[in-house]
C-alpha cells in the first residue's frame, strides 16, 4: 500500500493528502492540510512529542524518513531507559537518587554537560516508565538474571522496536498522521520563526508548512560524508550500528539557518564491534565483549592499549575510539579456549586455529609478529588469582602497555580471534535548547516556534562519553517537553 | 572475510542455529517466554537444543513483531516460524513406528479423513456380513451395543488405545532423551508440578494477562480460550468414556444412560467444547500473521482440528439421534472418527501436549540448576 495513503487513513478530517494525480501526471500535489505541529522523526522522542501535542488538541503530522518496517530511527535498537527512583518499583530495584545519577553523568562526560538540563532530565526521568506505559509500552520485571542494570535502568519488554510499535499504534489511534518515506531536505525559517520544510515524500518533492516544528530526527551517524568531514578519511572504515536514515539533513539545515550549535562533531557513542557487521543496522548483535579476556592487536599484530583497564561499560565505551586510532581502523581480539563461555556470544563465528601462527594466517595478520606479541605477553603475565567479576590481581609486568587485570597466558588451544572495527551508535553534535525544549538561536535567544528532542539535542546533556540508557531518557523527557511546548503554542 | 549469510542456511538445523545465534547475541526478547531464558543458558544450538526450544515455543508471535532483525532485515530472523518448522520435525523424529509418521506427514488431513472413512466402511461391511442390517436397523431404545457389540467396541478401542499408548511412551522416552534428561531427573515432583501448571493454564499464551499477539499488536486471550475449550473438551469426553467403562464393568449399569447421568453430562460438555474450540483455533490461525507459521506444521494442525471437531460433532449428533433410525449410522461414523483420531495421535499434532509438557518440565528442571555460563556485558 502507498505509505501516504495508509498514513491518511487514520488521520482526522482537517488533514488530507491529495495524491490522486501522483501516479498519472508529472505535476504531483501533496497537500497535508493545515498542520499545527509538524514532528520530524517517528522515534521515541518524536512520537512522545506528537502524542503530548495531540493531547492539547493540536493537529499533528509526523514525517518519518524511513519506510514503515524501518521506522523509529535508533529507538528500534534500544532496550532501556535510565530512571531516577527513590524506592524499589516493579521494574527497578533499590533506589537511584538524583545526586548519584548526576554524579554518574558527570563522571562519563567529564563535566561536559549543561547542569540545568541534566538535572531536569534526571528529575523528570522518574516519570518515563509511567509515560511510556500509558501508550502501551510494557516493561519486564527487574529480577532478570542476565541484566546488570536492573537498579538504574527500566527495560521495556521486547526492546525498542516493540516500544516504537506501541507508540506508533497509540499515535494512529489518537489521530496523528505518520507519513513514512518522508525525507526532509531543508528547513525554511523567517528569522527565528519556522515556516516550512522542503521534503521528498515517497519520491515526490513537497513543501510542508506548520505552526510549530518539533525536530526529533536524530543525529548524522549514517552520513559518512559528514563523518569524514569531522574525522577525516578514517571515518570511511567506521560502521554505523543503527538506522541508515539518520543522515543529519535536518540538523545540518537548522545549523545553517542560524540555530545554536552544541557539541563537537567528533563526539559520539562508538564501540568496538565485530568488523564483519553490515555497514548499517547491525544493531546490538554485532557487539563484542571479549576484549578483557585476551589481548587486542592492530594490523601489525602489536598491542596498543591496556585490555584489562576497567569493566564494561567503560571498557565498552572507549574501545571504538581506540580502534579508530589504529592503522586502517581495525583491531583483532585474540583469546584462547579458557575465555570461551565467559563473554556474550557474538553473532559471527570466531576465527579458530590450533596454533597462533595458523590463527594469524586465517585473519591476515603477520604470523611471526603475532607469535612474538603473544609470547611476550605470556612471559609478562605474573601469577594471580583470576576473577572476572572484580579488578583482580592478574596483570603483566614490563610490557608497554601492560594489561593491568585479568591477564592470563594465551596458551590453551584452540585459539580464537575476532576482528574489531569502530561502530558508531549516535552522534552528539546538535542544536541548543532551553529547559522547555525550545530551540535556541545562535544568539542564545529562544526561537519562536521550534522545539527539539532526542539525539538531535542530546549533546546539551551528553558532551562526551555515555551512560547506558540516558539516550532514551533524554528523548522521552525532551519529547514530552517539546510536546507540551508545541501543545501550548499560540495560547497565552 | 566471512560475513553472515542473509539467506537461510541449507538445512533446517543450520538455519535454526543461525537464527538462534543472532537471537542469543541480542536477548531483547528474554521477558516474553521460556524460550529465551532457555536459549541464554546455551552458546551453541545443536538439533537437540533446537528441538527443546521449538517445543517450548507456543507461537505467540511477540518476538517476531518486536524483532529489529526480522525480514526484510538482512539477518532475516523469524523465530516463531523456524521453531514451528523444527517442531514439525521433532514430531516426525520421535514418532514410532516411523513408517506411519512419514505417510501422515505427507498429507495429514487426507490421511486422517481417509482413515476415518475406511474404518466406517469396514464397520458397515462387517455389520452387513454379520446380518445386522445396519442401514435399516432401528434401535428405539438407543442401545449402541445392538449395532456394535460391546465386546467388539471395547476390544478394538482397547487394542488401539494400547497401541497408541505404546507409541506415545516410545515417543516420550525418545523426546526425554533428546532433551538430555535421564530417568532420575524424570522423578522431580516440584519441576513437574510447575510444568503441568504452566501447561494446564497455557501460561505462555497468556502474555501475563495481555494475551498473545499473533496478529500485530492485537493481543487477546482468544487463542488461549479456544485451546482451553478444545483441550478440556477432549478431556471431558475422555472422562465420559472412563465413566461409561466404570458404569459398565464396575457397577454393571448398561448403556444407554440417562441425559443427566455422568457419562452423558461429561460427554455433552466435552462435545460442546470440541465443536466450538477447534473451529475457533482454526479461525485464530487464519487470522494470524502468516509469517509466524510453517505450512507443514499447519497441515498437521488442520488434521487434528478437523478430527477433534468431527469427534465432537458426531458425538453430539449421536446423543440427539440416539432414539432414531439414524442412530446406527451416526454411531458408526462417530466410532470411525474417534478411531481415526486415536490412530493418528502418535503421528500428528496431537503429540504436541506430550512434547511441550516434556519441554516445560525440562525448563523447570533447568531453572533449578546453576547456569553453565556466567557472561559479562549487559
Amino acid at each position: 500500500m502507498n505509505p501516504i495513503l495508509s498514513a491518511t487513513q487514520s488521520t482526522y478530517a482537517g488533514v488530507c493528502l491529495s495524491i490522486g494525480c501522483l501516479r498519472r501526471t508529472v505535476v504531483p500535489m501533496i497537500d497535508l492540510g493545515a498542520i499545527d505541529v509538524l514532528v520530524l522523526g517517528a522515534g521515541n522522542a518524536g512520537l512522545s512529542a506528537a502524542l503530548v501535542a495531540r493531547q492539547h488538541g493540536k493537529r499533528v503530522v509526523v514525517l518519518e524518513a524511513a519506510p514503515k518496517h524501518m521506522r523509529g530511527g535508533n529507538s528500534r535498537h534500544t532496550r532501556n531507559c535510565r530512571c531516577m527512583h527513590a524506592e524499589p518499583t516493579a521494574i527497578l530495584t533499590e533506589s537511584y537518587p538524583e545526586d548519584e545519577y548526576f554524579a554518574d553523568l558527570m563522571r562519563v562526560t567529564g563535566g561536559e554537560t549543561n547542569e540545568e538540563l541534566a538535572r531536569l532530565v534526571i528529575r523528570q526521568s522518574v516519570h518515563c516508565p509511567e509515560f511510556m506505559g500509558r501508550y502501551g509500552v510494557r516493561f519486564q520485571p527487574s529480577l532478570s538474571g542476565t541484566l546488570q542494570l536492573s537498579r538504574t535502568n527500566a527495560f521495556y519488554l521486547g526492546g525498542g522496536k516493540a516500544l516504537v510499535n506501541e507508540f506508533s499504534a497509540a499515535a494512529e489511534r489518537a489521530g496523528i498522521a505518520i507519513v513514512y518515506d518522508a525525507v526532509v531536505d531543508g528547513i525554511v525559517l523567517d528569522g527565528d520563526c519556522f515556516k516550512s520544510v522542503a521534503a521528498t515524500i515517497a519520491g515526490v518533492p513537497a513543501s510542508v508548512s506548520a505552526k510549530v516544528l518539533v525536530a526529533a530526527s536524530g543525529g548524522f551517524e549514517a552520513n559518512f560524508g559528514w563523518l569524514e568531514e569531522a574525522w577525516g578519511p578514517i571515518a570511511g572504515n567506521f560502521l554505523c550500528r543503527g538506522t541508515p536514515y539518520n543522515t543529519g539533513k535536518v540538523l545540518k539545515s537548522l545549523l545553517a539557518c542560524g540555530v545554536q550549535r552544541i557539541g563537537d562533531p567528533t563526539q559520539c557513542h562508538a564501540v568496538a564491534i565485530d568488523a564483519r557487521a553490515p555497514k548499517f543496522d547491525g544493531g546490538i548483535v554485532t557487539r563484542l565483549d571479549c576484549v578483557s579476556l585476551g589481548i587486542v592487536v592492530n594490523k601489525h599484530a602489536h598491542r596498543f592499549y591496556d585490555e584489562g583497564e576497567d569493566f564494561w561499560p567503560k571498557r565498552y565505551a572507549i574501545w571504538g575510539r581506540l580502534v579508530a586510532q589504529q592503522p586502517d581502523q581495525i583491531g583483532y581480539s585474540v583469546i584462547d579456549a579458557k575465555a570461551i563461555g565467559a563473554f556474550m556470544p557474538s553473532v559471527f563465528p570466531a576465527f579458530r586455529a590450533d596454533t597462533i601462527g595458523e590463527l594469524a594466517t586465517q585473519v591476515g595478520l603477520p604470523a611471526d609478529a603475532l607469535a612474538a606479541t603473544v609470547s611476550a605477553f605470556n612471559d609478562a603475565v605474573r601469577p594471580g588469582r583470576f576473577d572476572h567479576t572484580i579488578l583482580d590481581d592478574c596483570g603483566t609486568e614490563g610490557l608497554a602497555p601492560n594489561k593491568t587485570h585479568w591477564a592470563r597466558r594465551i596458551d590453551t588451544p584452540p585459539f580464537f580471534a575476532y576482528p574489531l572495527r569502530p561502530g558508531i551508535t549516535f552522534t552528539y553534535l546538535g542544536v541548543g535548547v532551553d529547559a522547555t525544549a525550545r530551540i535556541l538561536m545562535a544568539d542564545g535567544l529562544p526561537s519562536q516556534n521550534m522545539f527539539a528532542a532526542g539525539e538531535i539535542m542530546a549533546g546539551n546533556v551528553l558532551g562526551k562519553g555515555y551512560l547506558a540508557g540516558t539516550g532514551m531518557t533524554i528523548g522521552s523527557v525532551f519529547g514530552r517537553l517539546a510536546g507540551e511546548g508545541a501543545g501550548r503554542h499560540g495560547r497565552h | 572475510m566471512a560475513v553472515i549469510d542473509p539467506q537461510p542456511a541449507a538445512s533446517l538445523a543450520d538455519e535454526g542455529a543461525r537464527q538462534m545465534t543472532i537471537c542469543n547475541a541480542c536477548r531483547y526478547c528474554e521477558g516474553y517466554c521460556a524460550v529465551f531464558p532457555a536459549m541464554e543458558r546455551r552458546l551453541i544450538f545443536d538439533r537437540h537444543d533446537m528441538g527443546y526450544l521449538a517445543n517450548l515455543c507456543h507461537a505467540c508471535g511477540e518476538c517476531y513483531f518486536a524483532c529489529q532483525f526480522a525480514p526484510p532485515h538482512e539477518f532475516a530472523v523469524n523465530i516463531p516460524q523456524v521453531l514451528a518448522q523444527v517442531r514439525t520435525e521433532t514430531y516426525r523424529d520421535f514418532a514410532w513406528p516411523a513408517v506411519i509418521a512419514a505417510a501422515f506427514n505427507r498429507n495429514a488431513v487426507g490421511t486422517a479423513l481417509t482413515l476415518a472413512l475406511c474404518i466406517a466402511g469396514a464397520m458397515l461391511a462387517a455389520a452387513g456380513f454379520s446380518g445386522v442390517g445396519i442401514l435399516t436397523l432401528t434401535a428405539p431404545d438407543g442401545d449402541f451395543f445392538k449395532v456394535v457389540p460391546h465386546a467388539v467396541m471395547a476390544g478394538t478401542f482397547g487394542f488401539v488405545g494400547l497401541f497408541v499408548l505404546a507409541a506415545l511412551v516410545v515417543g516420550g522416552v525418545k523426546a526425554w532423551r533428546s532433551l538430555g534428561e535421564t530417568a532420575a531427573s524424570a522423578l522431580r515432583p516440584a519441576a513437574w508440578g510447575e510444568a503441568i501448571a504452566d501447561a494446564l493454564t497455557l501460561k505462555y499464551l497468556s502474555g501475563d494477562g495481555d494475551g498473545c499477539a499473533t496478529t500485530f499488536l492485537r493481543r487477546s486471550q482468544a487463542r488461549r480460550y479456544a485451546h482451553h475449550l478444545t483441550f478440556y473438551g477432549f478431556l471431558l469426553c475422555f472422562a465420559s468414556t472412563i465413566a461409561g467403562t466404570l458404569y459398565h464393568y464396575g457397577f454393571g449399569w448398561h448403556a444407554p444412560y440417562g441425559l443427566f447421568s455422568l457419562p452423558v453430562v461429561l460427554g455433552t460438555l466435552g462435545g460442546i467444547g470440541l465443536v466450538i474450540g477447534p473451529p475457533l483455533l482454526a479461525w485464530e490461525r487464519r487470522r494470524a500473521d502468516a509469517a509466524l507459521f510453517d505450512r507443514g506444521h499447519d497441515r498437521l494442525a488442520d488434521a487434528l482440528i478437523v478430527l477433534l471437531f468431527l469427534s465432537g460433532l458426531t458425538g453430539l449428533g449421536l446423543l440427539v439421534l440416539r432414539g432414531t433410525a439414524a442412530m446406527a449410522v451416526m454411531l458408526l461414523l462417530h466410532l470411525a472418527v474417534v478411531m481415526a483420531l486415536f490412530l493418528t495421535i502418535p503421528y500428528g499434532k496431537f503429540v504436541h501436549p506430550l512434547y511441550r509438557l516434556l519441554a516445560l518440565a525440562k525448563y523447570a528442571l533447568e531453572r533449578r540448576r546453576p547456569p553453565a555460563h556466567t557472561l559479562g556485558g549487559d
